[in-house]
């Protein structure tokens, strides 16, 4: 793991230019200066629409700005290729999607186990041997409110949509990554299932002492989070309207 | 290996749909190899109609008309060979069998093949195996007829039942037949899947007896009739034979018996390899093969598609699914192998299924179409060009496969984590 860049932050945008297509842009996206700290957690709050999942895809990795810097853990992911660009968000990040985030013909333990095949890091931070990595998976779960021997065992597919965001946080937090990234996973929630869910999570990221950023619509979070970033103040947007013809 | 994991595990979701597709495959296989395996038999059949038999001698002629009318009973010969060449060539140090064949006559449709006692012991089809009577024995009596499983099937014989033969080939005899000679029957063969079948054999002698007066080619006897008992005691030697199989004391000598044969002085005569002119016949009528090859191949084609079908119509639901794997580091090419592992894996187990179980029915059906065609299929490890065909389905699905993972590869890449339009 990037123990020699402790100080550097978790991510660092600067002087970035995004546009979907090259010359002829429908949506562009520019953002100065953004920040998000070591250990720090952050909501992303902004109106639909406006360039929050773009803004996820850029700092995971997924998608590459024209122009600008990247820097994920004191790493430029620009200069890296795609490939190692896959290696290192299997090694440092933890993805939680609004919903649908498991395979859904695994079970919800073999779920939670899918990142270590793809990252030997995580994989040897959650303890190499198979039955070491199981018990990890399964303490996980259990510490999300999904109990191991029972839901851990079904499909995917079976389990409620609340009990699935858990399993998706149990696999983000597996193998301890340095940072998570959730794109509004407790927008299919209900209030109560919201605030268990965000009880866990930051249960979890403390215990990890991971970086969090999450997306957002609902502003009564917000106040859980160390910070809140406003998508309009970090980022300048522009949508080229539709010509009427 | 977790790519291959959750390739099973993605088809073991799509059970349903996953298992028509394999079925598929599977019928479409079990197509494509049972027609080659009925082909390699046809042509084993074919090829091995005869054997044991180093030569087939008959009167100057073409190879393949020779073996058609002395093998097969279709045509007739141009010529006869006359005995004191047979017995020249039985002289020979090389020789160590001749049997001869005199044909021209037929009972109901069937051709009448008349031959020596020794036909029954040397005689060979398939892979060495030697004609089998199912009742009854050999000729014992001047007027006895060994009868072919066919006939005796198709028109209900017995033994010592009468039959009598007409003088000619045709369906109908036309002219006079040889009613005044009636054969006793005195065996029947088990089903051999040659010509043999079909044939009915009686003594070179017999062939002698019911011909005379019929030296001019029709019948002038009229004058001087013969009873039953005054044929018996005629000399009844062969004058002429239609072929002769011989059989050799080693088979170095095969080539320069037929230059022997070939450039014998006294008569023109033609020696066969029957292995060879059966090659060179199947060549020529072994056409049907490739179009039934075709066909199947079709067949296969079609399965192939319906499984790239299957797979590109489950693609949009599993856009989701990979948007997840790439969140979690999986390579778009890993989603490639993923997909590209799904087709290999349906298209093996198709294959495989589609294997087995042909050779589970043949084994069950095969004393059935033996029975039912004569046709003999040897169940044995499969052949070079059934492991190539089980191959080329495998290639073609995997290539196939190509389609889906190529277009999964362009979703997994385009979408990465948000699944767009």
């Amino acid at each position: 793991m990037l123990s020699e860049q402790n100080d550097k932050p978790a991510i660092h945008l600067s002087k970035i230019d995004f546009c979907w297509g090259s010359v002829s842009y429908d949506f562009r996206i520019r953002v100065k200066d953004f920040q998000l700290k070591k250990n720090e957690s952050g909501i992303l709050v902004g109106p639909s629409g406006a360039g929050k999942s773009t803004l996820l895809s850029l700092i995971c990795g997924i998608l590459r700005p024209q122009k600008g810097i990247t820097q994920i853990l004191g790493e430029n992911i620009e200069s890296m290729p795609d490939s190692q660009k896959d290696r290192f968000r299997a090694d440092h990040m933890g993805i939680i999607f609004q919903q649908f985030n498991l395979v859904p013909y695994l079970s919800a333990i073999d779920n939670v186990l899918l990142p270590l095949y793809f990252s030997p890091d995580r994989r040897e931070a959650s303890g190499e041997i198979q039955s070491k990595t199981n018990d990890e998976a399964k303490r996980l779960l259990d510490a999300l409110g999904i109990a191991s021997k029972t839901l851990g065992m079904q499909k995917a597919a079976t389990l409620s949509i609340g009990q699935q965001q858990r399993v998706a946080a149990a696999r983000a937090f597996i193998g301890s990554p340095e940072l998570i990234i959730a794109d509004e996973p407790t927008s299919s929630l209900d209030e109560k299932n919201q605030t268990e869910f965000l009880d866990q999570l930051f249960k979890q990221k403390d215990a990890t002492g991971a970086s969090l950023l999450m997306v957002s619509h609902n502003k009564h979070i917000a106040k859980r989070f160390d910070r809140i970033i406003e998508l309009e103040k970090i980022c300048d947007i522009s949508v080229k309207k539709e010509k009427v013809k | 290996m977790i790519i291959l994991r959750l390739a099973w595990q993605s088809i073991m979701n799509r059970k349903f749909t996953t298992i028509l597709t394999i079925l598929s495959i599977a019928v479409s296989a079990m197509l494509l190899l049972g027609v080659e395996k009925v082909r390699t038999s046809a042509r084993t059949s074919f090829i091995n109609t005869i054997s044991g038999t180093d030569l087939v001698v008959g009167a100057r002629t073409g190879g393949v008309q020779l073996l058609l009318y002395s093998v097969f009973h279709i045509g007739d010969a141009t010529a006869n060979v006359t005995w004191k060449t047979v017995e020249d060539i039985k002289k020979r140090d090389e020789v160590k069998w001749i049997v001869p064949i005199a044909l021209g006559d037929s009972h109901r449709g069937y051709r009448v093949v008349g031959t020596s006692s020794e036909y029954f012991k040397r005689f060979r089809y398939r892979r060495d195996i030697a004609l089998q009577f199912v009742e009854g024995q050999k000729f014992s009596d001047l007027f006895d007829a060994v009868l072919g499983a066919d006939v005796a099937r198709a028109l209900n014989y017995k033994i010592g039942d009468k039959i009598i033969l007409a003088h000619g080939t045709g369906p109908i005899s036309i002219g006079k037949d040889h009613g005044d000679t009636p054969f006793r029957v005195s065996g029947i063969l088990a089903s051999t899947g040659t010509p043999v079948d079909k044939a009915v054999h009686v003594s070179m002698e017999a062939i002698e007896a019911i011909h005379i007066g019929w030296e001019t080619g029709a019948y002038t006897g009229q004058d001087n009739k013969k009873s039953v008992d005054d044929l018996r005691n005629m000399d009844l030697s062969p004058k002429a034979v239609t072929a002769a199989y011989i059989g050799l004391k080693s088979r170095m000598s095969t080539f320069s018996l037929q230059r022997w044969i070939n450039t014998y002085p006294q008569e023109p005569i033609t020696a066969i390899l029957p292995g060879v002119v059966f090659g060179e016949l199947w060549l020529m009528i072994g056409n049907v093969e490739k179009v039934l090859l075709i066909v199947s191949a079709m067949v296969v084609f079609t399965a192939i598609l319906g499984m790239i079908i299957s797979i590109l119509a489950s693609l949009n639901e599993r856009r989701r699914e990979m948007a997840i794997l790439r969140s979690i580091g999986v390579k778009p090419i890993q989603v490639f192998a993923l997909f590209t592992a799904e087709a290999t894996t349906i298209a093996f187990l198709g294959v495989m299924i589609g294997f087995f179980g042909l050779y589970s029915i043949l084994f069950l059906i095969q004393p059935f179409i033996e029975n039912l065609t004569g046709l003999y299929m040897d169940i044995t490890l499969p052949g070079w060009n059934e492991i190539k065909f089980m191959v080329m389905i495998m290639g073609a699905a995997v290539l196939a496969g190509i389609i889906p993972a190529l277009r999964a590869y362009k979703t997994s890449l385009s979408d990465g984590l948000m699944i767009r339009g």
